[in-house]
């Protein structure tokens, strides 16, 4: 696989879920496991650009893909833009699901440009907007303990806003 | 996890000769609903056939008219596509109300046909269900029921199928195209793939163990304004307590199918003569001989209030 744009090799068993074989074996542990169900959203990293639950998801089924981690969007000190909306608008509280967040909404802004609608979007065949309310559906499958949900949604727009 | 063997299918044929040569083994797709049951032991396959990469990702018009949907389109690819939304609109509207995005992402068009009952005591290992170990008894019919079928139950079971992408290819007349090890290639009706619970509720659907789905099939657009409507404990990622699609022409006749009531989705053609006389009679017909629980009998009303308000927004 491709992760995080280095070129990892692993040996595992088959039963290994892509998360696991980021936390466990490839040591990066940002990437969260809350319900390993599909449930939270905690998991959340992107392949091939697109955002999925890593939990359900074998890594044997990942040969060859490119696999985005929070690590891989930005670092300490060089922070991605979403990853800097998060601190700025205090996004979190114990930040358990953050990373999920972050990635989840880094791919949810990219779906809406690509046109992907959504569950709240009036016309079908119009172009999907940036609204709180479209935030809020398209965030739905990330869950926050905390409920730090609508600073959430005010760093998600204020990261649109300044791409648009 | 039960430990399993794993191969990668280069072609349908392959895949469905896969599975007939090993007798506990299973496709896996987006893996968005078989790991999951996994990962509890509800199914414990030997070996897995991935049959990502077979090139059955794309959406095709056909010579009818209609679309030709490959098994391995994902949910999120198939609402998003063009000629879905504009005249198949009920279908985009029911994919977009399943899930959450990340499974949308992951989830197929075949695997969401084939994903199984979220009956609580299906899930409960500990517990008696016909479905999960044959024969041995019903947990839910006599426990918490709210969720469960109201109608087309059995004594064995009294499950719902959880799909809302299937209720909108029940009221489109969606045809399932499968093939066999043996190369034999079939077209089944949607109204025909999935079963009633009857005494084996294990068997879920039409299709034979080593039939491979390849594409599902919407014949010709039919006009109409299409709805979706979704009701659940809360706004988002939640499965359906009753879902309604319909597709409703000018002059008031139209199609409804229901989610969240049945074992499969439930759709009565003969009752939709009722449509123009109002959502009462209609949903009087289309649930009729219908035998709710004391929990879940407000399905049954909340049906018909959910229908009164789709045919509202199809008329206003
Ligand atoms: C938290 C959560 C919430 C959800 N909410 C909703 C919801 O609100 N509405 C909804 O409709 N769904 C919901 N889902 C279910 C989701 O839609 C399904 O998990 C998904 O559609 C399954 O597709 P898949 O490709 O991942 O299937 P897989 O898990 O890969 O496969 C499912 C089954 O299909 C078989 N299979 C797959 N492809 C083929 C083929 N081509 N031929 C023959 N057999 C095949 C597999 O062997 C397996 O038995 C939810 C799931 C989760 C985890
Ligand atoms: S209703 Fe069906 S799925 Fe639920 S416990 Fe009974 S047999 Fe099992
Ligand atoms: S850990 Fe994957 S969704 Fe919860
Ligand atoms: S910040 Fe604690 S769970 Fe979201």
């Amino acid at each position: 696989m491709r992760v995080n744009g280095d070129v990892r090799a692993i040996q595992l068993d088959t039963r290994t879920t892509l998360l696991d074989a980021l936390r466990e074996h490839l040591q990066l542990t940002g990437s969260k496991k809350g319900c390993d169900h599909g449930q939270c959203g905690a998991c959340t990293v992107m392949v091939n650009g697109q955002r999925i639950y890593s939990c359900l998801t074998l890594a044997v089924m990942h040969d060859g893909d490119a696999i985005t981690t929070i690590e891989g969007l930005g670092q300490p000190g060089n922070l991605h833009p979403m990853q800097a909306a998060f601190v700025r608008h205090d996004g979190y509280q114990c930040g358990y699901c953050t990373p999920g967040q972050i990635c989840a909404s880094v791919a949810a802004l990219e779906e809406i440009k690509a046109g992907v609608p959504s569950h709240v979007t009036a016309d079908l065949m119009a172009m999907p907007q940036v609204t709180a309310e479209e935030l809020r559906e398209r965030m739905s499958g990330n869950i926050c303990r905390c409920g730090a949900y609508s600073n959430i949604v005010d760093a998600i727009t204020e990261v649109a806003g300044r791409q648009a | 996890m039960r430990p399993f063997t794993y191969e990668r299918a280069r072609s349908p044929a392959e895949a469905a000769t896969a599975v007939a040569r090993q007798p506990d083994s299973k496709f896996i797709a987006g893996g968005t609903n078989l790991l999951d049951l996994m990962k509890l032991q509800i199914e414990t396959p030997a070996h897995l056939i991935d049959v990502n990469g077979l090139g059955l990702d794309r959406i095709e018009a056909t010579p009818e008219g209609g679309l030709r949907i490959g098994a391995l389109v994902r949910n999120t690819s198939l609402a998003a596509d063009e000629r879905v939304r504009r005249d198949y609109g009920v279908l985009a509207r029911a994919l977009l109300a399943g899930a959450s995005g990340q499974l949308r992402n992951k989830a197929t068009t075949a695997g969401n046909l084939l994903q199984r009952t979220r009956c609580p005591y299906f899930y409960g290992t500990a517990q008696p269900c016909n479905k999960r170990q044959p024969g041995s008894g019903c947990a839910a019919i006599g426990g918490v029921t709210r969720q469960l079928g109201v109608i087309g139950t059995s004594e064995a079971c009294i499950a719902t199928h959880p799909s809302d992408m299937a209720v909108a290819m029940r009221a489109l007349d969606a045809v399932v195209e499968t093939i066999r090890a043996d190369g034999t290639a079939r077209r089944i009706p949607i109204a025909e793939f999935h079963r009633l619970p009857g005494e084996t509720p294990h068997i879920e659907t039409a299709m034979a163990r080593d039939e491979f789905i390849t594409a599902v099939t919407l014949p010709p657009p039919i006009g109409g304004r299409h709805v979706y409507r979704k009701v659940r404990d809360r706004a988002s990622y939640a499965f359906a307590l009753v879902s309604v699609a319909a597709v409703v022409q000018r002059d008031g006749t139209g199609r409804v199918a229901l989610g969240g009531v049945a074992h499969k989705p439930w759709r009565v053609e003969a009752a939709e003569a009722e449509l123009p006389r109002g959502a009462k009679q209609a949903m009087a017909a289309i649930l009729d001989g219908a035998q709710p629980t004391h929990d879940n009998a407000f399905k049954v009303t909340l049906a018909e209030r959910t229908l009164a308000s789709v045919l509202a927004e199809a008329r206003g």
